[in-house]
């Protein structure tokens, strides 16, 4: 077993950029700017929705909790990648990966 | 602050609202941005189909602003009508409210003030509703 971990370990050396460690772009519209020092694009690392929130968290204090309300996406907020609302997709759960663009909106609604 | 809306909009707005009795009509009116410009009026589906709820559909929305960033142009006006109620934001209208720069346009269509309907305009930002200044240009 042993040497099997050794192996896997060097196989995992040799990959080359794993996919949690590639850039995502997210756009913030204007209410959440404040957050992000007025960026209207900014990136993070995440192989889930779930995860890319939390490293916008990171280093955007803050913004993790207008996104989420007890571990789940707000319904003010709709939240895309690419062209898919991730409601559709997995919600918190959806796969990311580099090159995917996410759009955060906020839901346009009322009584 | 002060919404300056034309006739033309004001008149077609208020045919939209009484089209989609007895639901709520709903839509945007977009202007170059940063100039507060109410210039192009875009009524919007109601994908909640509800007398007391709007909602832009999401694919709708996000089509929206992707055109919005193509074109240069941002939303001036976000506004929807009330069937049964006056022009005053309700609680969900204050809860979902997120566009700080918007001006919110309400329309009333009620039967107690038939044939006349009224217009009036808020900003709403973080909970917070400031009546302005609604003045109709004609056109």
């Amino acid at each position: 077993m042993g040497l099997l971990d050794g192996a896997n370990a060097g196989t995992k050396e040799g990959i080359k950029v794993p996919n949690n460690e590639v850039n995502i772009e997210v756009r913030i519209p204007t209410i959440l700017r404040p957050y992000t020092k007025d960026q209207k694009l900014v990136s993070a690392k995440g192989s889930t929705l779930s995860e890319v929130i939390a490293d916008l968290d990171l280093n955007y204090r803050g913004l993790g909790d207008r996104l989420l309300e007890n571990g789940e996406l707000r319904k003010f907020i709709n939240v895309y990648i690419n062209d898919e609302d991730v409601r559709f997709t997995g919600g918190l759960d959806s796969p990311t990966k580099g090159a995917d663009s996410i759009t955060i909106l906020p839901a346009v609604a009322g009584g | 602050m002060v919404l300056h809306i034309s006739q033309d909009f004001v008149d077609q707005i208020t045919a939209q609202a009484y089209a989609e009795l007895p639901n709520e009509a709903c839509g945007v009116i977009l202007g170059p941005t940063g100039k507060d410009q109410a210039s192009r009026l875009k009524p919007m589906f109601n994908a909640a189909a509800s007398p007391v709820f709007y909602e832009f559909a999401p694919k709708d929305l996000l089509a929206l602003y992707r055109g919005l960033d193509d074109d240069g142009e941002e939303m001036v006006v976000v506004y929807h009508s009330h069937p049964t109620s006056p022009a005053y934001p309700s609680s969900s209208d204050i809860a979902y409210a997120g566009e700080p720069g918007a001006h919110y346009l309400l329309l009333s269509t009620r039967e107690e003030i038939a044939p006349e309907v009224e217009f009036r305009s808020f900003r709403i930002i973080d909970g917070v509703v400031d009546e302005e200044e609604v003045v109709i240009i004609a056109t």
